[in-house]
This record gives C-alpha cells, sequence and structure tokens, in this order.
C-alpha cells in the first residue's frame, strides 16, 4: 500500500484520485508508526519550502522520511515535495530540506542572460526531455507536462536528473536516485503522460514487494 | 518551451451547464463532468468552471461537481464566481480545484489576495479582471458584479496590485470585446501582459482560431479562454490549435 504524507501543504485529493483512477491502494496518513509500514510513500506539496519544512521538522515527519529512505522502499516527491529532497533552498531566506539527494533550489532569475524579461511562476504545459533510462520512463514518450513553479533544482548530479525541461535555465523535472524520485511537475494534472509516470512509479513499487 | 494554453470555460448553475451548450454526441449536455471531459480529449489545456449559482444550495453543489471533476480528470481546473473569503477558496480548492478565480471580492477586499496566496501559494489564486475603456480615464476601467458596477481602480495599476499581493495569474476579460466575436482586445492584453510578471489569461471576444494567434502573437497572453465558440462547436480546440501552431505558436 502506498502511503500518501499527509501534512497539511499538499493539494491530497488530486493524488489520491490519480491513484484512484490508476487502481493502487493508498492511504493518507500524518502518523509516523502507519507511515513507516508503507511499500511506498508519496510526499506531496504545494505551498513554501520553509513553512512546509517547519511542519516536517516540528512533527517528527522529517526524520520519517529519512527513516523510510533508508528502508530502500521507493520515495516520491512532487512539486514542491521534490524540492525538499534536496539540501536547502533559497525561498523565503535559506532553509535546510531532507538533503536525501544533492542540489540546491533557487529561484527562476526572471531575466535571461541576454537580459529579456520573463514570466515566474513557470505555469503551464512544458516538454519532458528524457536523458537517462530509468524504471519510471520504461515504455514512454516524451511530451508535454503541467508545471507550476517558481523555484527549480539546480544540481550538479547529472545522473540523479532522469529527465529535464527548458524554461530559460534547464529544469530537472524527473529525478532519482537509488529509491528516492521526484516530480517536479504535477503528474496528476498532466494528462496521459502524467498519468504513465504514476503508474510506472506505483509498477516499480509492486515489483520490489514481489522480490522481497 | 512553455506552450500558449486554450481553456475553454464553463458556466454552472446549481450544479449543471448553462448557457447554451450544444453537444450533440453527449447524453446530457448539462452533466459538467462530461463537458470536462470532452474538451480534455480535445486538448484543453485548462479549464475553468464559473460558479453563477446565486443560492447557499447552489454553491454547496457546486463542490460536489469540483469533486467530481477532480476524480476525472487529470487536467488543471480553476473555479470562480462567487468565492468572497478564505472559507471559500479552502472549500473549493480542498473539494480539488487547482486554482480559484477572485473578481469583485478581491476588490472589495484587496488583502483577500494576499491572505489567499500566503495560504494556498500564489499558483492556487487568479484574479480576474473585467476591464472597460473608460474615454475620461484614458486607460481601462474595473468593472465588478459581472460587469455591472464601475469601480474607480485603472486596470493595469489593478492588475500590478494584484501581482504584488501574490496573484499567481490575471484573467483579464475584456468588456468591449466580450460576445462580440471579432477578437480579443489585443491592445488591453497586451498592456496588461507587459505590464506584470505573471501570466495572463485573455478573454472576451473570441470568434475564430485567427483571434487566439492574436491574442498569443500581439497580445503576449499566455493563455486564451473561450465558451461560446467551444460550446457551439464553431471550432474545436484541436483546430485552433493545428491553425495556431501554423502560425509559429507553441501549443501541447
Amino acid at each position: 500500500m502506498i502511503g500518501i504524507i499527509d501534512y497539511g501543504m499538499g493539494n491530497l485529493f488530486s493524488v489520491s484520485k490519480a491513484l484512484e483512477r490508476l487502481e493502487v491502494p493508498y492511504f493518507l496518513s500524518e502518523k509516523k508508526d502507519e507511515l513507516l509500514k508503507a511499500d511506498a510513500l508519496i510526499l506531496p506539496g504545494v505551498g513554501s519550502f520553509k513553512d512546509a519544512m517547519t511542519i516536517l521538522n516540528s512533527t517528527g515527519l522529517a526524520d520519517l522520511i529519512k527513516e523510510f529512505a533508508d528502508t530502500g522502499k521507493p520515495l516520491l516527491g512532487i512539486c514542491l515535495g521534490m524540492q525538499l529532497l534536496f539540501e536547502d533552498s533559497e525561498e523565503n531566506g535559506m532553509t535546510e530540506g531532507l538533503q536525501l539527494l544533492p542540489g540546491h533550489v533557487r529561484r527562476f532569475p526572471g531575466e535571461t542572460a541576454e537580459g529579456e524579461m520573463y514570466k515566474v511562476p513557470h505555469m503551464g504545459w512544458n516538454r519532458l526531455v528524457f536523458l537517462h533510462s530509468s524504471p519510471i520512463l520504461k515504455g514512454l514518450d516524451e511530451d508535454y507536462v503541467y508545471f507550476v513553479h517558481s523555484y527549480f533544482v539546480d544540481t550538479d548530479d547529472q545522473e540523479a536528473v532522469i529527465s529535464r525541461s527548458l524554461y530559460d535555465v534547464e529544469v530537472p523535472a524527473v529525478v532519482g536516485r537509488g529509491n528516492v524520485f521526484g516530480m517536479q511537475f504535477h503528474p496528476e494534472k498532466s494528462s496521459s503522460l502524467g498519468m504513465a509516470l504514476l503508474r510506472n512509479f506505483t509498477e516499480l513499487v509492486e515489483e520490489r514487494m514481489s522480490v522481497k | 518551451m512553455l506552450t500558449k494554453r486554450i481553456v475553454p470555460c464553463l458556466d454552472v448553475k446549481d450544479g449543471r451547464v448553462v448557457k447554451g451548450v450544444q453537444f450533440v454526441q453527449l447524453r446530457d449536455a448539462g452533466d459538467p463532468v462530461e463537458l470536462a471531459r470532452f474538451y480534455d480529449g480535445q486538448g484543453a489545456d485548462e479549464l475553468v468552471f464559473l460558479d453563477i449559482s446565486a443560492s447557499h444550495e447552489g454553491r454547496k453543489t457546486m463542490v460536489e461537481v469540483v469533486k467530481a471533476v477532480a476524480s476525472e480528470l487529470a487536467i488543471p481546473f480553476t473555479v470562480g464566481g462567487g468565492i468572497n473569503a478564505l472559507e471559500d477558496m479552502k472549500r473549493i480548492l480542498r473539494a480539488g480545484a487547482d486554482k480559484v478565480s477572485l473578481n469583485t471580492a478581491a476588490v472589495n477586499n484587496p488583502d483577500l489576495i494576499t491572505e489567499g496566496a500566503n495560504f494556498f501559494g500564489s499558483q492556487c489564486i487568479v484574479v480576474a479582471i473585467d476591464a472597460k475603456y473608460d474615454e475620461e480615464l484614458g486607460s481601462w476601467r474595473v468593472y465588478t458584479h459581472g460587469g455591472r458596477t464601475p469601480t474607480d481602480l485603472e486596470v493595469i495599476a489593478w492588475a500590478r496590485e494584484a501581482a504584488e499581493r501574490g496573484a499567481g495569474e490575471i484573467l483579464l476579460t475584456s468588456m468591449d470585446s466580450d460576445g462580440e466575436k471579432k477578437g480579443f482586445d489585443i491592445k488591453l492584453t497586451k498592456a496588461v501582459s507587459e505590464s506584470v510578471s505573471i501570466p495572463v489569461i485573455a478573454s472576451g471576444g473570441a470568434g475564430n482560431a485567427d483571434h487566439f494567434a492574436d491574442a498569443f502573437i500581439d497580445g503576449k497572453a499566455d493563455a486564451a479562454l473561450a465558451a461560446s465558440i467551444f460550446h457551439y462547436k464553431e471550432t474545436s480546440v484541436a483546430e485552433v490549435k493545428s491553425y495556431i501552431r501554423e502560425k509559429g505558436v507553441v501549443v501541447r
């Protein structure tokens, strides 16, 4: 069963409905003991990095997520939930993240190197470019997905960036290292490719359970 | 590269889509979920549901509609109409909408934009502006209450304030162009789009696919909304997209 971490900062409804459409069993919880028993965890998130980390730290969920990741069971962060997996973010003052993946969360400059202004947030449908083969991309073709964010992950860990998109800067869109995955866009709002990516994640969870 | 968005708009009253929607092949043209699915199938990038229910019961029904749409659709959607307080936003967003659109309530109480953005994040807060050109003002004036009430606000200044207060997007309707089917108000759209650093959805006046190309290329809009030309099947989202793609507009 997949556990969705309910810490008051995600659109839990749309993520859970997407899992229902895929006919994947899930539960929502904020309780550490329940979440630890899950076969995989999803960390959703909208809002600010600082607020999210404050809640995760004060509730002990930050430690729970790290502990869970150490077990080798799959973990997926979505949107802000993906950003939280990294080292830190400059949103509303430097804040430490969960530090499960190497990289820093920075704001889109809003101005190109040539001095041309562009809009922030990066809001709308943008094309994914697949960089590495990964079980999460299995059987899928490059297509558009729906992004809404003002901050992006800046990382030197090229291997962890499975797919990227381009919005002035290169935006890591699907990241993964070992059992820890992240999607910067909203797969649950990204039509067929988004649903297929979620399905691949849930299949990865099932495969892992069957070899266990 | 970010694509330009085509956004069909549905008016919902007491849980049903109203205002002359012609969809012969649909079993029930008044069902918001079925219509939403229809537009999704055509490649709509996003949907807007405008709740025009006046009654308390109608508003409660809207929450059910939002839940049903969110269960069935994997594209983003916005709900506007009758959202007057943080509590209203909570109800709609928790039911599964991705964004709420504030119009009259934001003008009456601009703090609502700030509160909403702080609580849910800017990406959830759309400020809808009904704009009409005013000779005396030498610019566009903001109207509220569905275009019935003129305010003291000038559109560009109000759009800037909304953005500063944390709005994530502006839904800009030209009252001069609305219903005329002679094209979006390009001057207005361009003026607002170039004045704010958040996306602008052009609305009002769409009559054919060419008008969308104009809104994006000349009007610098990030998205364009239309209702009747899609409802009456004068064109389709797919047709608009294939036409404007040839004109060099990047679409999904």
